[in-house]
């Protein structure tokens, strides 16, 4: 579904990404994890092409991101992303921030996109505040939104860019239990966070970052068990005792 | 020096005519709202579009924005009203220029408002770009995460936002305008501040004239004000407190 | 398109220089003044004695809300009812302007001052200096520091008003190209001369300003 091939991306003189490498299967749950800094955002915002790499190529679907003729809007449409900081539209109405992409590029009518946000609504449980502005939410709530958001245009994979990082504590299970959720379903997902309990129950691959580098990728069950590279090792212990 | 009060001499006659100063005024505070108005108008067409072509990542445009700015930020206005009614006509082709200098209707209002709001677009872009520029590129990223189209971003997402935003400072630049469109005298327009100085010179009670002039303009000021915070609170978005200042 | 004889330009130097003297002299002095007046009335605003801060605000928004055309024919026909003799066009364009830019200064010097922080004050009268001493010593000069593009800003604005003179006919660069341009019936040529020369002088001052700008802001 996602192939990254030899990925690397530099601002000036300065290396963000080196060389990576990497494949989301059909239905797989893939989870990025490393210290800040480390390039896993910058990784994930290639996928969709919201930052342009200079080497490597990244496939989609079959659809090439780093090719100037792909059409990218019509590629991100099929592509869902959850940001660090929701960014809901906040001058717009739940209700409108879900249909507004239904209708602009998909083509949907009104009627059809406000139903298929609805139902979307419903099920991440906010059906009652459609008609809210984002600002009258609280953060659990809106990044709940959002997923719908991205659910709404029915997407073929879902990233997710630290979901859970700019929450209060008590808010973030209830954005874990919909992301849970979601994984059961069989949605392809690649997720950034340091949520280790959420991959543990969802992820089947783990890949560790460190400076721009992948440093391991390797299935769920080994990357906790026994991480082989001293950096994920290290990284684990701060993460796991903090 | 004594100065001879006569707060009746609004509903005197002028000198070489029919009509009363009164009258004068009158006339030209529609004037200067007409002038003001028109020039807004265009101020906030242009100023909106220039302004967002500036935040829009493309070299040429960029440079295109900035010479505007710059051209209208850095030569008085009163000698731009001149440029645009003396030299412009000049350098057209022959025959619009005579066009222009004969027979076109509302020469001197025309050039006014165009002038003014050239001038204002320029201010009005500054305050848009900024705006713009104050958004997180978060909501930009998100906007095309979702497939919109540049332009589609531009149009549901950032620029409702963004002009929310710069609507404070666009409150003062639309009260700005109705300060500058007194310079609009210079080339004829029988606006407040021309009757301001035909009425002192007629009626030689220069005070009492001044005092009804600004009075007029501290109007305008407080209408242009009023308009303004009634959009703004139009506009506001549940949930979001205003930023202070 | 019109005939252009540029060569008008050569003998125009001479009344030009003067001209623009006139407007760089105004423009200092009603520059200095104005934000000497300009800190005084920032002062005023901010005391707590309300009457001293209310008429210091109406003062200021009183200027800031009229024309300044309006505000330059009305100090030209009230100066002599108060000094008891006619004044000239350039002394009374001289009043008028740090008296008009003084309201403007004020507001820039009002949000500098309040720009330095609390901590500051309480630092400086931790140490003992009163609060007069504290202001002087501790407040003004950073806030004049920290106001320094806006000021200058601010004053490239002046210059430009300065033209605005030509409403009560004091002898400016504007005012000079006019005379001139009219002496060799060449109006036109004049006009675009006095746009170029304005447009030089206040772009590369901007530039300046802008350059300035980067430099304050690295060392705060």
């Amino acid at each position: 579904m996602i192939e990254i091939r030899d990925v690397s991306k530099s601002y000036g003189a300065t290396p963000v990404l080196k060389g990576c490498s990497t494949t989301v299967a059909k239905g797989e749950v893939v989870v990025v994890c490393g210290p800040s800094g480390s390039g896993k955002s910058t990784l994930i915002k290639c996928v969709n092409g919201l930052e342009p790499f200079q080497q490597g190529r990244i496939v989609v679907d079959g659809v090439s991101v780093g090719d100037p003729a792909t059409n990218l809007p019509r590629l991100r449409a099929r592509v869902g992303m959850v940001f660090q900081h929701f960014e809901l539209f906040p001058h717009m109405s739940v209700r409108r921030n879900l249909a507004l992409a239904q209708v602009q590029v998909l083509g949907r009518s009104a009627e059809e996109a406000d139903a298929r946000g609805l139902k979307l609504l419903d099920r991440v449980g906010l059906a009652a505040h459609a008609d809210k502005h984002p600002a009258q939410l609280s953060g659990g709530q809106q990044q709940r939104v959002a997923i719908a958001r991205a659910l709404a245009m029915d997407p073929v994979c879902m990233l997710f860019d630290e979901p859970t990082s700019a929450l209060d504590p008590e808010m973030i299970g209830e954005v874990l239990d919909v992301m849970v959720e979601l994984a059961r379903e069989g949605m392809t997902m690649m997720v950034v966070t340091h949520e280790m309990g959420f991959a543990r129950q969802v992820a089947q691959r783990i890949l560790f970052m460190d400076q721009g580098e992948i440093v391991e990728d390797s299935p769920a069950g080994d990357f906790f068990a026994a991480p082989k590279s001293q950096r994920a090792q290290l990284f684990l212990s701060r993460i796991l005792h903090h | 020096m004594d100065y001879h009060w006569n707060w009746g001499i609004f509903l005197e006659q002028v000198k070489a005519g029919e009509e009363t100063y009164l009258h004068w005024l009158v006339t030209g505070l529609g004037w200067t709202l007409a002038v003001s108005l028109a020039a807004w108008l265009l101020a906030l067409l242009l100023g909106i579009t220039v302004g967002t072509l500036r935040t829009v990542p493309h070299k040429g445009l960029a440079v295109l924005g900035a010479t505007w700015v710059e051209l209208f930020r850095n030569i008085p206005l009163l000698v731009q009203m001149f440029l645009w009614f003396f030299v412009v006509p000049e350098l057209l082709p022959p025959d619009w220029g005579l066009w222009v200098k004969q027979d076109m209707l509302a020469k001197e209002f025309v050039t006014a408002a165009l002038c003014l709001g050239l001038f204002t677009s320029a201010r009005v872009a500054e305050q848009v770009r900024a705006g713009v520029g104050s958004l997180a590129r978060g909501q930009r990223d998100a906007a095309l995460a979702l497939g919109l189209t540049l332009p589609q971003a531009y149009r549901h997402v950032i620029l409702p936002q963004a002009l929310r935003i710069v609507i404070p400072p666009l409150t003062s630049e639309f009260m700005n305008v109705f300060k500058n469109s007194s310079i609009a005298f210079a080339i004829g327009v029988m606006e407040l501040t021309f009757q301001a100085r035909q009425m002192q010179e007629d009626s030689e009670q220069g005070i009492e004239t001044y005092l009804a002039v600004t009075l007029l303009y501290f109007i305008c000021a407080f209408a242009a004000n009023r308009g303004m915070a009634w959009i703004e609170a139009r506009s506001r978005v549940p949930g979001l407190i205003a930023k202070p200042g | 398109m019109g005939e252009f004889d540029f060569s008008v330009w050569g003998p125009s130097l001479p009344f030009i220089r003067d001209g623009l003297l006139f407007s760089l002299r105004l423009t200092l002095i009603a520059m200095t003044g104005g934000i000497v007046i300009g800190t005084l009335l920032a002062l005023a605003r901010l005391s707590p004695f309300k009457p001293l801060s209310l008429a210091a605000g109406a003062y200021v928004d009183t200027m800031r809300s009229i024309p300044l055309v309006l505000v330059i024919l009305w100090f030209f026909l009230v100066i002599p009812f108060l000094t008891g003799k006619p004044v000239g066009a350039e002394t009374s364009a001289i009043i008028t302007f740090t008296a008009f830019e003084a309201a403007f200064y004020c507001e820039i010097m009002r949000s500098g001052i309040q720009s330095v922080p609390r901590g500051q004050v309480w630092a400086a009268q931790a140490l003992g200096l009163t609060p007069a001493q504290a202001m002087l010593n501790v407040v003004l000069p950073q806030a004049l520091r920290n106001m320094l593009p806006v000021l200058l800003t601010q004053s490239i604005v002046l210059f430009q008003d300065t033209s605005l003179v030509y409403a009560i006919g004091a002898k400016d660069l504007l005012k000079a190209a006019d005379v001139v341009g009219k002496n060799y019936n060449r109006p036109v040529e004049m006009i675009v001369l006095s746009a170029l020369i304005y447009f030089a002088i206040c772009f590369s001052l901007s530039l300046a300003v802008r350059q300035l700008q980067k430099r304050v802001a690295i060392v705060r």
